[in-house]
């Protein structure tokens, strides 16, 4: 038995909760120059009807946001094009959902200097 | 006819009880499943197996000896907040100067239900009862005649909640756990070798602990990347603290272990090995060792045996 549910976890590598991997600009990192566009991968592939992503400066004002951010060819990256970025605190805010309905979500910040 | 306080065993006996130990998210804080205390979720799971090795000093009425356990333990949601367990140990003990015994300790029941959940603090708090049901053991591994009943608060706390200032103590979370447990006899006997009538005193006893633990995911994922990859970005350092103390029938004194560790939270599956540090002679002669394999069935088989009985996770 032991064996059989070991086996269906690695089947069901694909159907867990989606966290965040990594991310361009990385979480808690401070970039020089703006960067032109956010890219966030996920553990596990993304449901795009319900899965969205938002930027904020640091007033709490959106600079971007997006409800069709799911790659079309890879379904486990967020990501969606930014405009010109004064130097100052930014907060991301995702919201998604894996393939298998578990609905996680979460924020981070990144400094953009000079 | 002689009396004598509670016997090492059934000092140790909570320990020895594989427990419901649930994993769980409650906003953006995912927590692990902790090895020797439970914790506030209901879940589907399983963990198979959960081994552990220690070595007890003896008393006057005990050889010192150590102990193998091999445990599973088996949670199912029936609604998305109430949850049952099922649990058992099969023990292995080397008494100094005698052969190998073995045999399975009492298997246990559990009922929890989840009352409170906060997502913007990482907070849950439950209630529970865990139901050691006696005479279900082998009496040669010291599995009790009686049953004990454990009515039990859980709490769960993510740090996430805490000021810039702070930010990277965001990754430390805390659970706990605190029982009353309530023997359905207080007391039992028994002959000795010289024909003497033993009698046990069965105390209720207060069950308690707490596991303190920094999530290297969470670190990486709302805080800090630090840059580490699999398999290193999914670790969790913890530290767990399991006690129990007598509180009656000419009962005093608190047993248990401090148990440093660290848990490997994947996907679908955990792996966890911790130290058990006995806080005293009662509560084990030198360092052991406990072991996990945990599967997360809500994971791996969401559609089917993996999510409640009734209502939508």
């Amino acid at each position: 038995m032991l064996w059989a549910i070991a086996l269906a976890s690695v089947a069901a590598g694909a159907r867990a909760h989606a966290f965040l991997d990594h991310a361009s600009p990385a979480v808690g990192s401070t970039v020089h120059g703006s960067p032109p566009e956010l890219r966030i991968w996920f553990t596990q592939e993304l449901e795009p009807p319900f899965s969205r992503v938002k930027v904020e400066d640091g007033n709490g004002n959106a600079i971007a946001a997006s409800e069709k951010a799911v790659d079309a060819a890879d379904r486990t990256l967020l990501h969606i094009p930014l405009p010109p970025l004064p130097p100052g605190k930014y907060r991301v805010l995702w919201h998604v959902l894996s393939v298998d309905s578990h609905v996680t979500e979460g924020d981070y910040v990144f400094v953009v200097a000079p | 006819m002689r009396a004598r306080s509670a016997p090492l065993l059934a000092a140790i006996a909570p320990f020895l009880v594989g427990d419901a130990l649930a994993h769980g998210i409650v906003g953006k804080r995912f927590f692990p499943a902790t090895l020797t205390i439970d914790d506030p979720f209901v879940a589907d799971e399983l963990s198979l197996p959960t081994y552990s090795y220690q070595k007890f000093g003896g008393s006057s009425d005990e050889p010192a000896m150590s102990q193998s356990s091999y445990a599973f333990d088996y949670t199912k949601r029936i609604t998305p907040d109430l949850g049952i367990g099922f649990g058992g140990t099969f023990l292995q003990q080397r008494p100094e100067g005698a052969g190998t015994t073995s045999g399975w300790d009492n298997y246990a029941l559990s009922l929890k239900y989840q009352l409170y959940q906060n997502a913007e603090r990482e907070a849950i708090a439950s209630v529970g009862v865990d139901w050691d049901i006696g005479h279900s053991g082998s009496s040669r591994v010291g599995a009790e005649p009686f049953s004990t009943v454990t009515p039990a608060l859980f709490f769960g706390k993510g740090f996430g909640d805490l000021p810039d200032s702070a930010t990277m103590l965001r990754p430390f979370a805390l659970t706990g756990q605190l029982g009353v447990g309530i023997p359905s006899r207080t007391s039992t006997s028994s002959v000795n070798d010289e024909g003497e009538t033993i009698v046990d005193r069965n105390p209720n006893t207060l069950v308690w602990g707490f596991a303190l633990e920094y999530s290297i995911p969470y670190l990486q994922a709302y805080v800090q990347d630090m840059g580490w990859r699999a398999p290193f970005n999914r670790l969790i350092p913890i530290v767990e603290f399991n006690f129990t103390t007598a509180l009656n029938r000419g009962q005093s004194g608190t047993t248990g272990t401090i148990n440093p560790g660290i848990l490997w939270a994947g996907q679908t599956v955990q792996l966890g090995i911790e130290a058990l540090i006995p806080i005293n002679s009662r509560s084990g002669k030198s360092t052991g060792v406990i072991a996990q394999l945990h599967f997360y069935l809500d994971d791996i088989f969401p559609n089917s045996i993996g999510k409640p009985l009734f209502g939508n996770p």
